[in-house]
This record gives structure tokens, sequence and C-alpha cells, in this order.
């Protein structure tokens, strides 16, 4: 059995940034799995650029943000193992992988990092009907095929979801000579950012069609239309809404799902709303030496939250390897309320934290000129106007480690969204 | 005396900018930039409203290397009205492989003065 102080499970932005931290942290016996060709993860196939504006000042491609992580871990003569594919982690730490050179390994860690990621939600799983010809992709399939391997996935394109990678894919298939006929939303709001909304589509004169989902797919060997049709409140197809498009692809951009099969049978208690791990501040899950940073924990807008998130998880990791579990100290819940879906973490260590906490969320639904508001048990401590809140865009609250000490009977903290 | 409202594209905070623009005997200028929460909003909302550019990244495919294609980008930004003619120049482009982040792939694309660089190393083969 290979015996590592620390074990990384992907080498995307989280587990790269997550190891060079643990490295700087003290940590020198570290393994990072990769199940790819390469290091980098999804961000080699993102080659648009507006990366790396907070962590680097400056706009890069994926590959460019990748290769400056890249480059740290190569320098701190990091290890790393590619195509190889971690099979099972137990609550022992004990990691079961594969690759072709090896066989089947088994490598015993002091600590894990869980940095697998995350996929996206297929036809499968969002009950399109209609036949079930070729040419119906994810987004990240098509930008994989048209950026990676040099084939385009098709001429004429209807994408339904307008999730940021679908936006992203409607310009570039542009681009490439492709018609993007329409994107088509079923919420009312865009799941993607809004500067995607205006360079990918607004720049290209490409129609979004906000509460719209497809009712049919016709073509028996290719995708040869595609029938959309108006949603009501309920999100049910209205009759008479129906529009048809003529064309031979289509590409699904309908959300993103944590990749947590791994995390799951090492008996990581998951929560049902991000379908990530529950953590505490320092990113821990509930089995002691295992975390959790990147999309695999939640689904990020940004890579340089979830590079800056990693760095947290790397450092923690390294304290759990020199010091083992960390001493019992008081836990105080966040409890999100009115509006705010979850929050990461889920529960923060008033005496132990760092001095400032960035607590995430989402929010269920659009919300403008409203107000995030932090209560410690029942006393309103900041209250901050955002003029437009959206599912598709991460918010986010401060907590300070140095008010926390002034209540130190505090039992929970609120974070919910009201009015000014 | 006309108002513009644009949604800022310079980082994903997306700020929502109106912009007043005043007719003058040299044409139309930006007299008012408000909503955005840095300079970056301010600049691009001017330029947006004369003349609108964008970054442009694509891919070109390599020869001999550990990959089929990479992928580049516009050293600078460039007039949006010249986004087609660039990826048009693009077209049937290939490099051989060593590819170096910033080796230029092709000089003064479109006319416009802005070389296309290399956003991605790729070894040989």
């Amino acid at each position: 059995m290979m015996q590592y102080d620390l074990v990384i499970v992907g080498g995307g932005p989280a587990g790269l940034a997550a190891a060079v931290a643990a490295k700087d942290h003290g940590v020198d016996s570290i393994l990072i799995i990769e199940r790819d060709k390469e290091l980098g993860g999804i961000l080699n196939q993102c080659i648009h650029n507006g990366f790396g504006l907070h962590t680097f000042k400056e706009e890069l491609t994926g590959p460019e943000y990748a290769s400056r992580f890249i480059d740290q871990v190569l320098e701190r003569g990091i290890e790393y193992k590619l195509n190889t594919m971690v099979m099972d982690i137990s609550a022992d730490k004990t990691v079961v992988a594969m690759n072709r050179e090896d066989g089947m390994i088994e490598i015993k860690a002091k600590a894990i990092i869980l940095a697998m990621g995350c996929r996206e939600r297929s036809r499968g799983a969002l009950n399109i009907p209609g036949y079930r010809p070729a040419g119906i992709y994810s987004a990240g399939t098509a930008q994989r095929l048209v950026n990676m391997e040099g084939y385009m996935p098709g001429k004429e394109v209807v994408i339904l979801g307008s999730g940021d990678i679908g936006l992203i894919m409607a310009r570039r298939m542009t681009l490439e000579g492709a018609k993007v006929k329409v994107v088509a939303e079923l919420m009312p709001y865009s799941g993607g950012l809004k500067r995607n909304i205006v360079q990918c589509l607004d720049d290209f004169d490409i129609p979004l069609k906000l509460s719209h989902t497809v009712v049919d797919i016709e073509g028996k060997n290719r995708v040869e239309a595609v029938t959309i049709a108006e949603v009501g409140p309920d999100r049910k197809p209205i009759p008479g809404t129906e529009i048809r498009y003529t064309c031979d692809t289509l590409l699904l951009s309908c959300g993103l799902i944590p990749e947590n099969e791994l995390s799951k049978s090492a008996g990581v208690a998951l929560n049902p709303i991000t379908s990530g791990p529950i953590v505490g501040d320092n990113l821990e899950t509930n089995i002691d030496g295992i975390f959790a940073c990147g999309n695999v924990l939640h689904v990020h807008d940004l890579v340089d939250y979830v590079s800056q998130e990693a760095t947290t998880a790397g450092k923690n990791a390294a304290l759990y390897v020199q010091n083992g579990a960390a001493a019992d100290a008081k836990t105080v819940e966040i409890v999100p309320e009115g509006g705010v879906r979850y929050t990461v973490p889920k529960f923060i260590r008033p005496t132990e934290m760092e001095d400032n906490l960035t607590v995430r969320f989402r929010v269920g639904d659009v919300y403008k000129n409203m107000a995030i508001a932090t209560y410690y048990d029942d006393e309103l401590i900041n209250k901050r106007k955002r003029p437009v809140m959206a599912p598709g865009e991460m918010e986010q609250v401060i907590l300070s480690k140095k008010k926390l000490a002034e209540y130190p009977d505090l039992t929970k903290i609120t974070i919910r969204i009201e009015e000014v | 005396m006309s108002i513009r409202e644009l949604t800022c594209i310079g980082c994903p905070l997306g700020c929502a900018l109106t912009v007043t623009l005043e007719e003058t005997a040299n044409g139309v200028e930006v007299t008012d930039v408000t909503g955005n929460t840095c300079p970056k909003g301010a600049i691009y909302a001017r330029k947006e409203v004369t003349n609108p550019t964008r970054i442009v990244t694509s891919t070109v495919r390599v020869s001999g290397g550990t990959a089929a294609m990479v992928n580049v980008k516009t050293a600078s930004d460039i007039p949006k009205s010249k986004i087609f003619d660039c990826v048009e120049a693009l077209k049937g482009v290939e490099i051989a492989a060593p590819v170096q982040i910033g080796d230029v792939v092709l000089a003064n694309v479109a006319g416009t003065g802005v070389n296309i660089i290399a956003a991605r190393s790729i070894a040989k083969n």
C-alpha cells in the first residue's frame, strides 16, 4: 500500500490550488490524482477570456489560468498521477485508484481533499420528450469537441438552458460558422452571468427566450428539428405557443451537479440543496481529515473563488496532517432564510475561524433593490443593499472573528434577504 | 441628450451602467456614466457607445504536438465589427509544436494591428 500525508482527488483548479497551499504550509508528501491525461481540469476547454480578474488582475483564458497553477505545482515538485481514476474512498482515508501502468492501487492518506468538480445535467435527467437521435450534446461536451478535439458538432443549433457554458457555446459555435437559432430557458431569468448574455448572445443577435422549454425533438438518425414552447408559472408548456426550429444539433446547458459518488462512499454527509458536502469554516466534512473545495462542494460562477476556497482547504488539510484533528470547539450554525438557499460553510467555530471568513451562498429567485441581512441570534449585525440578486450569481457575506468574540453566547447566525 | 443602458462586461459583476450622450459638433459625446463600481466600467461604457471592442478567442490546429488544437486570442481588444474577419483569417491556420503561451500565431489580424497569440503551451509529441 502507498502512503501519502495528503491525497487530493482531482487535478483541476481546486485540486491544484489546494496542493500549492498545503505544500506552502509545510506538507511535503502530497499526491494529486487526475483522471484526464493532463492537469487543469475543465479549464483546458474553456478557451474564452475573463478568468483571473480577481486573482491576477488580468483577463486570462482558461488554459492560461490553469497553467499559472500547474506551474506552481511543478515548481514545488508536487507529485501527481494522470489517467488515474479513483474508484473508492473509505472513511479511514484509504483511496483505491486505478490506471493502465499501476493497475489497482491502494493509498493510505492522513488527510484527503475532495476536488472532483461537477458534471452536467444530462438529457435523461431532464425528461425531454421526443426521439433520441444523434446530435444532442451537453454544452460542455460540445465545448470539448470544438475547442480541444477540433470537431464541429453541427451546423444549425438550438440551445436549451442559459447556463454560462450554453451562452459561451452559443458564441463559440457562431464564430465557427454555425447558426445558433435560439437559446431557450425554462426559468423566467437566465442562469448565466449578465456579461455573458451581452457578449455571447446580444453581440450576435441570438435570441434568448425565457420561460421556454423543449417539447419535442424530431429526427430518427440525426436531429432534424426541435420544438420549444412557452411555459406558465407552473413551468408546464402552454398549448398553442409552440415554435419549431429546423436544426441538426441541440445543446443542453441545464445545470451542473457536484460529483460526489466518492464522497458518499466515504460516508461524507451531503447538503441536499448544493448536492455537495456539508462543511465547517475550515472546509472539513463530517469525516475527520476529509476536506472539500471547488465545484464538488458547491457550483461556483468564478474560478477565482474556487482557487481562494481551495487555498483554505489546502491550508486546513496541512494543519490536520501536522496537528491531527482540531480540538473540540464551540460551533455555531449559519441558517439560510428568506430567499437564501444555502451557505458554505454551514457552520463556524468562532474561536478557531479565520479573522475574516467569506460565507458564500445563492439566492432562490431574482431580487431587485433588496438587502442581505446578517443576524447574530435576533440582533441585526449587518445589512447590505444589492441592486440585483439572481440565482445565477453567487453572493457573499464576510464574518468577522473579532465581532463574533463579542457574542460568546451566540447560538446561531441567520443570513436572509430582506427589504432595504 | 440621450440615455443608454448597458451591462458592463469588464468582470463578472456585470454592473448596470447608465450612459448619458450629448450630440455635439464633433459627433456623439459621452457626458456621464453612472452605475459602475470601478473605473473599468466607465472606460467600457465610453468605448461601447463610440467604438465597441472585444477580445476574440478561438483555436487553431497544431501539428506534431501533444494536443490537436491550441487556443489563441487577440493580444488586445479589437473592434467588434472585425470579429468575423478575425475568425475568418484564422481558418486553415496550422502551427507546428512546440507552442509557448504568448507565441505570435498570426500578426496584424484582419488589419487591426493586433496580433493573435497562443494562450496555451503545447509540447512536441
